[in-house]
Protein backbone atom coordinates (compact mmCIF):
# COMPACT_ATOMS: atom_id res chain seq x y z
CA UNK A 1 0.00 0.00 0.00
CA UNK A 2 2.79 2.45 1.21
CA UNK A 3 4.82 1.76 -1.34
CA UNK A 4 2.60 1.79 -4.05
CA UNK A 5 1.59 5.88 -3.24
CA UNK A 6 4.69 6.48 -2.89
CA UNK A 7 5.34 5.36 -6.59
CA UNK A 8 2.24 7.56 -7.73
CA UNK A 9 3.59 10.64 -5.95
CA UNK A 10 7.30 10.24 -7.69
CA UNK A 11 5.21 9.40 -10.78
CA UNK A 12 3.37 12.63 -10.69
CA UNK A 13 6.73 14.52 -9.89
CA UNK A 14 8.32 12.98 -12.27
CA UNK A 15 5.38 14.19 -14.30
CA UNK A 16 5.75 17.80 -12.96
CA UNK A 17 9.28 17.98 -13.88
CA UNK A 18 8.87 16.77 -17.80
CA UNK A 19 6.23 19.39 -17.67
CA UNK A 20 8.74 22.13 -17.62
CA UNK A 21 10.68 20.83 -20.50
CA UNK A 22 7.33 21.79 -22.20
CA UNK A 23 7.60 25.29 -21.54
CA UNK A 24 11.00 25.82 -21.46
CA UNK A 25 11.34 27.28 -25.62
CA UNK A 26 8.32 29.31 -25.02
CA UNK A 27 9.73 30.53 -21.80
CA UNK A 28 12.97 30.86 -22.91
CA UNK A 29 12.12 33.04 -26.16
CA UNK A 30 10.25 35.58 -24.08
CA UNK A 31 12.99 35.88 -21.51
CA UNK A 32 15.58 36.12 -24.29
CA UNK A 33 13.54 38.50 -26.98
CA UNK A 34 11.37 40.16 -24.62
CA UNK A 35 12.00 40.97 -20.96
CA UNK A 36 16.00 41.07 -21.38
CA UNK A 37 15.51 43.99 -24.43
CA UNK A 38 13.47 45.53 -21.47
CA UNK A 39 16.44 45.61 -19.47
CA UNK A 40 18.70 46.66 -22.09
CA UNK A 41 16.50 49.65 -23.54
CA UNK A 42 16.32 50.96 -19.84
CA UNK A 43 20.17 51.33 -19.78
CA UNK A 44 20.50 52.15 -23.55
CA UNK A 45 18.34 55.23 -22.59
CA UNK A 46 21.15 56.56 -20.51
CA UNK A 47 23.48 55.98 -23.37
CA UNK A 48 24.30 58.18 -26.14
CA UNK A 49 26.48 58.91 -28.99
CA UNK A 50 26.12 56.75 -32.56
CA UNK A 51 24.66 53.36 -32.71
CA UNK A 52 28.27 51.15 -32.95
CA UNK A 53 30.20 53.23 -30.18
CA UNK A 54 27.39 53.86 -27.52
CA UNK A 55 28.59 55.39 -24.38
CA UNK A 56 27.23 56.78 -21.18
CA UNK A 57 25.38 59.87 -21.17
CA UNK A 58 26.80 63.32 -18.94
CA UNK A 59 24.48 63.53 -17.47
CA UNK A 60 23.57 60.43 -17.51
CA UNK A 61 19.63 61.52 -17.83
CA UNK A 62 20.97 63.75 -20.27
CA UNK A 63 18.02 61.86 -22.90
CA UNK A 64 15.05 62.39 -20.99
CA UNK A 65 16.23 66.00 -19.95
CA UNK A 66 16.29 66.72 -24.10
CA UNK A 67 12.67 65.16 -24.28
CA UNK A 68 11.06 68.07 -22.08
CA UNK A 69 12.84 70.01 -25.03
CA UNK A 70 12.16 68.55 -27.65
CA UNK A 71 8.92 69.45 -29.88
CA UNK A 72 9.00 67.03 -32.24
CA UNK A 73 8.32 64.67 -29.59
CA UNK A 74 5.84 66.65 -27.83
CA UNK A 75 3.94 66.66 -31.21
CA UNK A 76 3.78 62.87 -31.27
CA UNK A 77 3.14 62.34 -27.92
CA UNK A 78 0.09 64.90 -28.18
CA UNK A 79 -1.35 63.23 -31.38
CA UNK A 80 -1.04 60.06 -30.54
CA UNK A 81 -3.27 60.81 -27.42
CA UNK A 82 -5.53 63.05 -29.85
CA UNK A 83 -6.28 59.07 -31.36
CA UNK A 84 -6.52 57.43 -28.54
CA UNK A 85 -9.03 59.76 -26.89
CA UNK A 86 -10.96 59.99 -30.06
CA UNK A 87 -10.54 57.04 -31.79
CA UNK A 88 -10.86 54.34 -28.76
CA UNK A 89 -14.32 55.40 -27.19
CA UNK A 90 -15.81 55.79 -30.72
CA UNK A 91 -14.69 52.53 -31.93
CA UNK A 92 -15.80 50.75 -28.19
CA UNK A 93 -19.21 52.54 -28.98
CA UNK A 94 -19.65 51.30 -32.13
CA UNK A 95 -18.11 47.97 -31.61
CA UNK A 96 -20.96 47.47 -28.97
CA UNK A 97 -23.87 48.51 -30.94
CA UNK A 98 -22.91 46.09 -33.53
CA UNK A 99 -22.14 43.45 -31.17
CA UNK A 100 -25.85 44.23 -29.87
CA UNK A 101 -27.82 44.47 -33.03
CA UNK A 102 -25.91 41.03 -34.37
CA UNK A 103 -27.27 39.08 -31.36
CA UNK A 104 -30.95 39.49 -32.20
CA UNK A 105 -32.20 36.16 -33.03
CA UNK A 106 -34.53 37.44 -34.84
CA UNK A 107 -32.31 39.37 -37.05
CA UNK A 108 -31.73 37.75 -40.71
CA UNK A 109 -28.53 37.71 -42.64
CA UNK A 110 -26.61 38.11 -39.65
CA UNK A 111 -23.65 36.19 -40.49
CA UNK A 112 -23.56 38.14 -43.81
CA UNK A 113 -23.37 41.51 -41.63
CA UNK A 114 -20.85 39.95 -39.35
CA UNK A 115 -18.58 38.87 -42.34
CA UNK A 116 -18.81 42.53 -43.95
CA UNK A 117 -17.80 44.73 -40.59
CA UNK A 118 -15.12 41.91 -39.51
CA UNK A 119 -13.57 42.19 -43.24
CA UNK A 120 -11.78 44.86 -42.70
CA UNK A 121 -9.77 42.90 -40.02
CA UNK A 122 -8.04 40.90 -43.02
CA UNK A 123 -6.48 43.99 -44.49
CA UNK A 124 -2.77 44.80 -43.91
CA UNK A 125 -2.00 48.01 -41.70
CA UNK A 126 -0.01 49.38 -44.70
CA UNK A 127 -2.39 48.52 -47.69
CA UNK A 128 -5.49 50.14 -45.72
CA UNK A 129 -3.44 53.26 -45.04
CA UNK A 130 -2.64 52.95 -48.95
CA UNK A 131 -6.28 52.53 -49.65
CA UNK A 132 -7.01 55.41 -47.69
CA UNK A 133 -4.02 58.13 -48.89
CA UNK A 134 -5.63 56.98 -52.22
CA UNK A 135 -8.94 57.48 -52.01
CA UNK A 136 -8.21 61.09 -49.80
CA UNK A 137 -5.54 62.52 -52.16
CA UNK A 138 -6.15 66.28 -53.29
CA UNK A 139 -7.32 65.28 -56.38
CA UNK A 140 -8.43 61.93 -55.04
CA UNK A 141 -11.46 59.95 -55.62
CA UNK A 142 -13.54 61.00 -52.04
CA UNK A 143 -13.07 64.96 -53.44
CA UNK A 144 -13.88 63.90 -57.53
CA UNK A 145 -17.25 62.32 -55.56
CA UNK A 146 -17.59 64.95 -53.16
CA UNK A 147 -17.82 67.46 -56.03
CA UNK A 148 -19.64 66.20 -58.27
CA UNK A 149 -22.69 65.50 -56.18
CA UNK A 150 -22.31 69.41 -55.51
CA UNK A 151 -21.38 68.98 -51.57
CA UNK A 152 -17.91 70.84 -52.32
CA UNK A 153 -17.32 73.60 -54.55
CA UNK A 154 -13.60 73.25 -54.54
CA UNK A 155 -11.35 69.66 -53.12
CA UNK A 156 -10.07 70.03 -49.36
CA UNK A 157 -6.77 69.59 -49.05
CA UNK A 158 -7.29 66.49 -46.65
CA UNK A 159 -3.93 65.23 -45.92
CA UNK A 160 -1.93 68.66 -45.56
CA UNK A 161 -4.35 70.25 -43.24
CA UNK A 162 -3.20 69.12 -39.41
CA UNK A 163 -6.79 68.93 -38.39
CA UNK A 164 -8.13 66.81 -41.27
CA UNK A 165 -5.00 64.46 -41.87
CA UNK A 166 -5.85 63.86 -38.54
CA UNK A 167 -9.81 62.84 -38.68
CA UNK A 168 -8.55 60.75 -41.86
CA UNK A 169 -6.32 58.64 -39.82
CA UNK A 170 -9.03 58.26 -37.28
CA UNK A 171 -11.36 57.37 -39.73
CA UNK A 172 -9.11 54.67 -41.13
CA UNK A 173 -8.11 53.19 -37.34
CA UNK A 174 -12.12 52.81 -36.89
CA UNK A 175 -12.91 50.91 -40.08
CA UNK A 176 -10.10 48.96 -39.25
CA UNK A 177 -10.58 47.76 -36.03
CA UNK A 178 -14.22 48.25 -34.64
CA UNK A 179 -15.04 44.69 -36.38
CA UNK A 180 -12.43 43.37 -34.35
CA UNK A 181 -13.49 44.57 -31.03
CA UNK A 182 -17.25 43.61 -32.21
CA UNK A 183 -15.92 40.45 -32.67
CA UNK A 184 -15.11 40.17 -28.78
CA UNK A 185 -18.60 41.88 -27.58
CA UNK A 186 -20.33 39.44 -29.78
CA UNK A 187 -18.71 35.96 -28.38
CA UNK A 188 -18.94 37.19 -24.85
CA UNK A 189 -22.49 37.72 -25.56
CA UNK A 190 -23.42 34.07 -27.16
CA UNK A 191 -22.46 32.93 -23.77
CA UNK A 192 -24.80 34.94 -21.83
CA UNK A 193 -28.37 32.65 -21.97
CA UNK A 194 -30.47 34.11 -24.35
CA UNK A 195 -33.38 33.54 -21.89
CA UNK A 196 -32.22 36.36 -19.79
CA UNK A 197 -32.69 39.04 -22.80
CA UNK A 198 -36.28 37.60 -23.51
CA UNK A 199 -37.37 37.37 -19.81
CA UNK A 200 -36.26 41.55 -19.61
CA UNK A 201 -38.18 42.19 -22.54
CA UNK A 202 -41.19 40.32 -21.14
CA UNK A 203 -40.99 42.49 -18.14
CA UNK A 204 -40.73 45.62 -20.10
CA UNK A 205 -37.30 46.46 -20.43
CA UNK A 206 -36.22 48.40 -23.64
CA UNK A 207 -33.33 47.81 -25.75
CA UNK A 208 -31.62 50.23 -23.72
CA UNK A 209 -31.88 48.93 -20.40
CA UNK A 210 -31.09 45.72 -21.44
CA UNK A 211 -27.69 47.00 -22.67
CA UNK A 212 -26.87 48.86 -19.62
CA UNK A 213 -28.81 46.57 -17.25
CA UNK A 214 -27.45 43.59 -18.83
CA UNK A 215 -25.26 43.44 -21.09
CA UNK A 216 -22.03 45.96 -20.28
CA UNK A 217 -22.30 44.51 -16.86
CA UNK A 218 -21.71 40.92 -17.89
CA UNK A 219 -19.30 41.95 -20.66
CA UNK A 220 -17.40 43.84 -17.96
CA UNK A 221 -14.08 41.81 -17.94
CA UNK A 222 -14.11 41.83 -22.26
CA UNK A 223 -14.61 45.78 -22.59
CA UNK A 224 -11.68 45.93 -20.04
CA UNK A 225 -9.46 43.84 -22.13
CA UNK A 226 -10.30 45.47 -25.42
CA UNK A 227 -9.85 48.95 -24.02
CA UNK A 228 -6.37 47.69 -23.08
CA UNK A 229 -5.87 46.53 -26.04
CA UNK A 230 -6.84 49.58 -27.72
CA UNK A 231 -4.61 51.78 -26.25
CA UNK A 232 -1.91 49.88 -26.23
CA UNK A 233 -1.88 49.30 -30.17
CA UNK A 234 -3.21 53.17 -30.15
CA UNK A 235 0.39 54.36 -28.16
CA UNK A 236 2.00 52.13 -30.79
CA UNK A 237 0.28 53.20 -34.06
CA UNK A 238 3.00 53.05 -36.57
CA UNK A 239 2.25 52.18 -40.33
CA UNK A 240 -0.69 54.35 -40.26
CA UNK A 241 1.40 57.49 -39.29
CA UNK A 242 4.18 56.21 -42.13
CA UNK A 243 1.90 55.46 -44.84
CA UNK A 244 -1.05 57.39 -45.11
CA UNK A 245 0.01 60.78 -44.13
CA UNK A 246 4.02 59.95 -43.35
CA UNK A 247 3.45 61.99 -40.49
CA UNK A 248 2.75 65.02 -42.24
CA UNK A 249 2.00 67.92 -42.45
CA UNK A 250 5.21 69.20 -40.82
CA UNK A 251 4.88 66.27 -38.50
CA UNK A 252 1.19 67.35 -37.64
CA UNK A 253 0.22 63.53 -37.58
CA UNK A 254 3.10 62.18 -36.77
CA UNK A 255 2.74 59.25 -33.59
CA UNK A 256 5.75 58.03 -30.93
CA UNK A 257 6.63 55.16 -32.79
CA UNK A 258 7.39 56.70 -36.01
CA UNK A 259 9.04 59.29 -34.42
CA UNK A 260 11.25 56.75 -32.60
CA UNK A 261 11.83 54.43 -35.95
CA UNK A 262 13.02 57.93 -37.71
CA UNK A 263 15.22 58.56 -34.52
CA UNK A 264 16.82 54.98 -35.08
CA UNK A 265 17.25 55.16 -39.13
CA UNK A 266 17.29 58.59 -40.08
CA UNK A 267 20.14 61.53 -40.41
CA UNK A 268 22.19 61.11 -37.13
CA UNK A 269 20.68 57.98 -35.57
CA UNK A 270 20.83 57.98 -31.92
CA UNK A 271 19.96 54.96 -30.49
CA UNK A 272 20.05 56.34 -26.94
CA UNK A 273 17.19 58.84 -27.19
CA UNK A 274 15.40 56.50 -29.28
CA UNK A 275 15.64 53.96 -26.60
CA UNK A 276 14.50 57.11 -24.31
CA UNK A 277 11.45 57.21 -26.23
CA UNK A 278 10.44 54.14 -26.31
CA UNK A 279 10.65 53.89 -22.34
CA UNK A 280 7.77 56.21 -22.42
CA UNK A 281 5.74 54.45 -23.68
CA UNK A 282 6.87 51.30 -21.57
CA UNK A 283 5.78 53.54 -19.04
CA UNK A 284 2.11 54.99 -20.47
CA UNK A 285 1.40 51.43 -21.47
CA UNK A 286 1.92 50.42 -17.84
CA UNK A 287 0.15 53.29 -16.02
CA UNK A 288 -2.96 53.46 -18.48
CA UNK A 289 -3.54 49.56 -18.16
CA UNK A 290 -3.28 50.46 -14.50
CA UNK A 291 -5.97 53.11 -14.33
CA UNK A 292 -8.18 51.15 -16.68
CA UNK A 293 -7.93 47.99 -14.49
CA UNK A 294 -8.20 50.23 -11.36
CA UNK A 295 -11.73 52.17 -12.89
CA UNK A 296 -12.98 48.59 -14.48
CA UNK A 297 -12.81 47.04 -10.64
CA UNK A 298 -14.72 49.86 -8.82
CA UNK A 299 -17.64 49.74 -11.25
CA UNK A 300 -18.43 46.71 -9.44
CA UNK B 1 -52.31 48.34 -38.08
CA UNK B 2 -51.78 49.89 -34.89
CA UNK B 3 -49.27 52.25 -33.69
CA UNK B 4 -47.46 49.45 -31.90
CA UNK B 5 -46.53 47.12 -34.64
CA UNK B 6 -45.63 50.48 -36.87
CA UNK B 7 -43.40 51.17 -34.27
CA UNK B 8 -41.68 47.61 -34.10
CA UNK B 9 -41.61 47.32 -38.01
CA UNK B 10 -40.24 51.02 -38.19
CA UNK B 11 -37.46 50.53 -35.59
CA UNK B 12 -36.50 47.01 -37.25
CA UNK B 13 -36.33 48.92 -40.86
CA UNK B 14 -34.10 51.13 -39.47
CA UNK B 15 -31.64 48.64 -38.00
CA UNK B 16 -31.66 46.47 -41.27
CA UNK B 17 -30.91 50.09 -43.00
CA UNK B 18 -28.37 50.88 -40.41
CA UNK B 19 -26.80 47.18 -40.85
CA UNK B 20 -26.80 47.61 -44.56
CA UNK B 21 -25.24 50.85 -44.68
CA UNK B 22 -22.37 49.92 -42.44
CA UNK B 23 -21.84 46.85 -44.07
CA UNK B 24 -21.30 48.99 -47.13
CA UNK B 25 -18.94 51.18 -45.38
CA UNK B 26 -16.82 48.10 -43.80
CA UNK B 27 -16.52 46.33 -47.70
CA UNK B 28 -16.48 49.84 -49.85
CA UNK B 29 -12.42 50.55 -49.10
CA UNK B 30 -11.36 47.03 -50.37
CA UNK B 31 -14.04 46.86 -53.25
CA UNK B 32 -12.58 50.08 -54.41
CA UNK B 33 -8.73 48.76 -53.44
CA UNK B 34 -9.80 45.73 -56.75
CA UNK B 35 -11.66 47.42 -58.72
CA UNK B 36 -9.03 49.83 -58.69
CA UNK B 37 -6.16 47.98 -59.72
CA UNK B 38 -8.02 47.30 -63.06
CA UNK B 39 -8.27 51.11 -63.73
CA UNK B 40 -6.09 54.04 -64.88
CA UNK B 41 -4.87 56.98 -62.86
CA UNK B 42 -7.60 59.15 -63.83
CA UNK B 43 -10.01 56.84 -63.92
CA UNK B 44 -9.15 56.08 -60.12
CA UNK B 45 -8.88 59.55 -58.81
CA UNK B 46 -11.97 60.70 -60.72
CA UNK B 47 -14.16 58.36 -58.74
CA UNK B 48 -14.74 55.14 -61.02
CA UNK B 49 -16.87 52.97 -59.31
CA UNK B 50 -16.65 49.81 -61.59
CA UNK B 51 -13.86 47.71 -63.00
CA UNK B 52 -11.89 48.80 -66.01
CA UNK B 53 -9.05 47.06 -68.68
CA UNK B 54 -6.24 48.14 -67.28
CA UNK B 55 -5.38 44.87 -65.02
CA UNK B 56 -2.87 43.87 -67.14
CA UNK B 57 -0.84 47.17 -68.19
CA UNK B 58 -1.12 47.77 -64.07
CA UNK B 59 0.42 44.34 -63.89
CA UNK B 60 3.27 45.04 -65.90
CA UNK B 61 4.07 47.83 -64.95
CA UNK B 62 3.92 47.58 -61.13
CA UNK B 63 6.40 43.84 -62.64
CA UNK B 64 8.82 46.09 -64.38
CA UNK B 65 8.76 48.78 -61.53
CA UNK B 66 9.55 46.17 -58.83
CA UNK B 67 10.66 42.39 -57.84
CA UNK B 68 7.30 41.54 -56.63
CA UNK B 69 8.39 37.73 -57.00
CA UNK B 70 10.75 38.34 -54.59
CA UNK B 71 8.82 39.84 -52.51
CA UNK B 72 5.69 37.53 -52.16
CA UNK B 73 8.45 34.63 -51.81
CA UNK B 74 10.29 36.18 -48.64
CA UNK B 75 6.28 36.74 -46.96
CA UNK B 76 5.81 33.43 -47.94
CA UNK B 77 8.93 31.52 -46.72
CA UNK B 78 8.42 33.90 -43.72
CA UNK B 79 4.93 33.37 -42.76
CA UNK B 80 5.02 29.40 -43.22
CA UNK B 81 8.44 29.20 -40.73
CA UNK B 82 6.67 31.34 -38.31
CA UNK B 83 3.14 29.40 -38.40
CA UNK B 84 4.96 26.40 -37.91
CA UNK B 85 7.38 27.00 -35.66
CA UNK B 86 5.41 29.59 -33.17
CA UNK B 87 3.00 26.69 -33.65
CA UNK B 88 4.49 23.95 -32.05
CA UNK B 89 6.75 25.86 -29.68
CA UNK B 90 3.11 27.75 -28.68
CA UNK B 91 1.23 24.48 -28.40
CA UNK B 92 3.51 22.63 -26.36
CA UNK B 93 3.71 25.43 -23.97
CA UNK B 94 0.35 26.26 -23.64
CA UNK B 95 -0.43 22.95 -23.27
CA UNK B 96 2.16 22.01 -20.50
CA UNK B 97 1.36 25.09 -18.50
CA UNK B 98 -2.22 23.49 -18.39
CA UNK B 99 -1.68 19.67 -18.00
CA UNK B 100 1.13 19.93 -14.96
CA UNK B 101 0.05 23.10 -13.76
CA UNK B 102 1.55 23.74 -10.15
CA UNK B 103 3.04 26.71 -8.29
CA UNK B 104 5.89 27.33 -9.60
CA UNK B 105 4.48 26.92 -13.81
CA UNK B 106 1.65 29.34 -12.60
CA UNK B 107 4.33 32.09 -11.74
CA UNK B 108 6.31 31.38 -14.93
CA UNK B 109 2.82 31.67 -17.01
CA UNK B 110 1.91 35.21 -14.97
CA UNK B 111 5.08 36.69 -15.55
CA UNK B 112 4.68 35.65 -19.73
CA UNK B 113 1.32 37.23 -19.31
CA UNK B 114 3.16 40.26 -18.29
CA UNK B 115 5.33 40.05 -21.33
CA UNK B 116 1.48 40.89 -23.01
CA UNK B 117 2.06 44.49 -21.61
CA UNK B 118 5.44 45.49 -23.30
CA UNK B 119 4.95 47.30 -26.21
CA UNK B 120 7.10 45.82 -29.37
CA UNK B 121 8.24 49.44 -30.27
CA UNK B 122 9.66 49.44 -26.27
CA UNK B 123 12.39 46.47 -27.43
CA UNK B 124 12.69 48.22 -30.51
CA UNK B 125 16.61 49.27 -30.06
CA UNK B 126 17.97 46.46 -27.86
CA UNK B 127 16.61 43.83 -30.45
CA UNK B 128 17.99 45.77 -33.88
CA UNK B 129 21.05 46.11 -31.59
CA UNK B 130 21.01 42.20 -30.78
CA UNK B 131 19.87 41.20 -34.00
CA UNK B 132 22.82 43.37 -35.34
CA UNK B 133 25.83 41.32 -33.77
CA UNK B 134 24.30 37.79 -34.15
CA UNK B 135 24.26 38.36 -38.05
CA UNK B 136 20.53 38.20 -38.16
CA UNK B 137 19.81 41.39 -40.04
CA UNK B 138 18.74 40.92 -43.44
CA UNK B 139 18.07 36.97 -43.09
CA UNK B 140 14.79 35.10 -42.47
CA UNK B 141 15.54 34.28 -38.74
CA UNK B 142 15.79 38.21 -38.14
CA UNK B 143 12.38 38.40 -39.32
CA UNK B 144 10.89 35.50 -37.66
CA UNK B 145 12.56 35.12 -34.41
CA UNK B 146 10.40 37.91 -32.41
CA UNK B 147 7.11 36.06 -33.65
CA UNK B 148 7.89 32.48 -32.56
CA UNK B 149 6.88 32.71 -29.11
CA UNK B 150 3.76 35.06 -28.16
CA UNK B 151 1.89 34.92 -25.18
CA UNK B 152 -1.33 35.00 -26.65
CA UNK B 153 -0.55 32.04 -28.44
CA UNK B 154 0.02 30.66 -25.87
CA UNK B 155 -2.80 31.81 -23.14
CA UNK B 156 -5.08 30.11 -26.57
CA UNK B 157 -3.43 26.80 -26.19
CA UNK B 158 -3.49 27.03 -22.15
CA UNK B 159 -7.36 27.68 -22.07
CA UNK B 160 -8.31 25.16 -24.20
CA UNK B 161 -5.81 22.67 -22.73
CA UNK B 162 -8.40 22.66 -20.22
CA UNK B 163 -10.98 20.92 -22.23
CA UNK B 164 -8.55 18.27 -22.33
CA UNK B 165 -10.53 15.42 -20.99
CA UNK B 166 -8.86 14.06 -17.86
CA UNK B 167 -9.73 10.11 -18.52
CA UNK B 168 -7.94 10.39 -21.76
CA UNK B 169 -4.63 12.05 -20.56
CA UNK B 170 -5.38 9.13 -17.54
CA UNK B 171 -5.64 6.58 -20.21
CA UNK B 172 -3.20 6.88 -22.09
CA UNK B 173 -0.52 7.50 -19.70
CA UNK B 174 -1.97 3.63 -18.48
CA UNK B 175 -1.59 2.19 -22.03
CA UNK B 176 2.05 3.52 -21.74
CA UNK B 177 2.28 6.53 -23.65
CA UNK B 178 5.44 8.81 -23.31
CA UNK B 179 4.17 12.68 -21.92
CA UNK B 180 5.31 14.23 -25.73
CA UNK B 181 3.61 11.02 -27.04
CA UNK B 182 0.21 11.62 -25.59
CA UNK B 183 0.93 15.56 -26.60
CA UNK B 184 1.52 14.45 -30.29
CA UNK B 185 -1.27 11.46 -30.08
CA UNK B 186 -3.82 12.58 -28.46
CA UNK B 187 -3.92 16.32 -27.80
CA UNK B 188 -3.19 18.00 -31.36
CA UNK B 189 -5.66 15.84 -33.71
CA UNK B 190 -8.48 16.57 -31.02
CA UNK B 191 -7.51 20.29 -30.62
CA UNK B 192 -7.86 20.32 -34.27
CA UNK B 193 -10.60 23.84 -34.46
CA UNK B 194 -7.86 25.34 -31.80
CA UNK B 195 -4.71 24.77 -34.19
CA UNK B 196 -6.65 26.12 -36.95
CA UNK B 197 -7.44 29.26 -34.86
CA UNK B 198 -4.02 29.84 -33.99
CA UNK B 199 -2.78 29.56 -37.68
CA UNK B 200 -5.37 31.96 -38.62
CA UNK B 201 -4.46 34.84 -36.19
CA UNK B 202 -1.13 33.98 -36.32
CA UNK B 203 -1.37 33.86 -40.51
CA UNK B 204 -2.70 37.39 -40.81
CA UNK B 205 -0.54 39.09 -38.11
CA UNK B 206 2.85 37.69 -40.00
CA UNK B 207 1.71 38.29 -43.39
CA UNK B 208 1.09 41.88 -42.14
CA UNK B 209 3.74 42.61 -40.42
CA UNK B 210 5.75 46.32 -41.03
CA UNK B 211 7.62 47.40 -38.67
CA UNK B 212 9.93 45.11 -37.47
CA UNK B 213 10.48 43.76 -40.94
CA UNK B 214 11.18 47.42 -42.15
CA UNK B 215 13.78 47.58 -39.38
CA UNK B 216 15.87 44.00 -39.44
CA UNK B 217 15.32 43.50 -43.27
CA UNK B 218 17.16 46.61 -44.98
CA UNK B 219 18.06 45.20 -48.83
CA UNK B 220 15.71 45.00 -51.35
CA UNK B 221 16.27 41.28 -51.74
CA UNK B 222 15.07 40.44 -48.66
CA UNK B 223 11.64 42.57 -48.09
CA UNK B 224 8.58 41.42 -47.77
CA UNK B 225 4.82 42.16 -49.46
CA UNK B 226 3.71 45.40 -47.16
CA UNK B 227 7.27 46.66 -47.68
CA UNK B 228 7.21 46.85 -51.39
CA UNK B 229 4.12 48.09 -51.21
CA UNK B 230 4.54 51.02 -49.28
CA UNK B 231 7.84 51.24 -51.45
CA UNK B 232 5.00 52.27 -54.11
CA UNK B 233 4.13 55.76 -53.01
CA UNK B 234 7.99 56.71 -52.70
CA UNK B 235 8.05 58.39 -56.40
CA UNK B 236 7.28 61.85 -57.31
CA UNK B 237 4.80 61.05 -59.71
CA UNK B 238 2.38 58.08 -58.26
CA UNK B 239 0.45 55.70 -60.49
CA UNK B 240 -2.10 54.68 -58.43
CA UNK B 241 -3.08 52.12 -60.64
CA UNK B 242 0.06 50.24 -59.88
CA UNK B 243 -0.04 51.37 -56.44
CA UNK B 244 -3.75 49.36 -55.95
CA UNK B 245 -2.65 46.44 -57.99
CA UNK B 246 0.30 46.10 -55.64
CA UNK B 247 -2.37 46.40 -52.55
CA UNK B 248 -4.29 44.11 -54.35
CA UNK B 249 -1.36 41.41 -54.23
CA UNK B 250 -0.45 42.04 -50.97
CA UNK B 251 -4.31 41.76 -49.24
CA UNK B 252 -5.90 38.83 -51.44
CA UNK B 253 -3.98 35.98 -49.49
CA UNK B 254 -5.29 37.22 -46.43
CA UNK B 255 -9.08 38.46 -47.74
CA UNK B 256 -9.03 34.85 -49.04
CA UNK B 257 -7.81 33.00 -45.78
CA UNK B 258 -10.22 35.41 -43.98
CA UNK B 259 -13.44 33.63 -46.08
CA UNK B 260 -12.14 30.60 -45.63
CA UNK B 261 -11.03 30.72 -41.90
CA UNK B 262 -14.02 32.91 -40.71
CA UNK B 263 -14.99 30.81 -38.34
CA UNK B 264 -11.47 30.10 -36.93
CA UNK B 265 -10.42 33.35 -36.84
CA UNK B 266 -13.22 34.60 -34.52
CA UNK B 267 -12.48 31.56 -32.47
CA UNK B 268 -8.77 32.60 -32.00
CA UNK B 269 -10.13 36.17 -31.27
CA UNK B 270 -12.55 35.33 -28.40
CA UNK B 271 -10.69 32.34 -27.49
CA UNK B 272 -7.75 34.08 -25.92
CA UNK B 273 -9.73 35.90 -23.51
CA UNK B 274 -11.90 32.68 -22.38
Amino acid sequence: MRQSSGRKLTMHKKQQLIGWFFLIPATALIFWLSFYPMIRALMISFQGGRPTALQWSDPLTRNYQFLMKDTVFKTSLKNTFTYLIIQVPIMLVLAMIFATLLNDHQLKFKGVFRTCIFLPCATALVAYSLIFRTMFAYDGMINSVLMKIGILNEPINWLNNPGTAKAVIIIALIWRWTGYNMIFYLSSMQSIDYAIYEAARIDGAGAATQLFKITIPLLKPIILVTAIMSTNGTLQLFDESVNLTKGGPANATITMSHYIYNTMFQNNPNFGYAAAMSFVILILVAVLSAIQMKVGDKRE
Amino acid sequence: MSEGTFKKYGKRTLVYVFLILMSIISVFPLYWCFISSCNTTAEILGGKMLPGSHLIENLTNLFSQQDVLSAFKNSVINTVLVLVLSLAICSVAGYGFEIFHDKGKDIVMGIIMMSMMVPFVAILVPLFQMFTKMGFVNKYIGYILPSLSTPFLIMLFRNNARTFPKEVLEAARMDGLSEMGIFVRMFVPMMRPTFAAAATITFMNTWNAYLWPKVVLQTPASITMPMLVANLLSGYVVDYGVVMAGVTICTLPTVIVFFILQKSFTEAVAGAVK
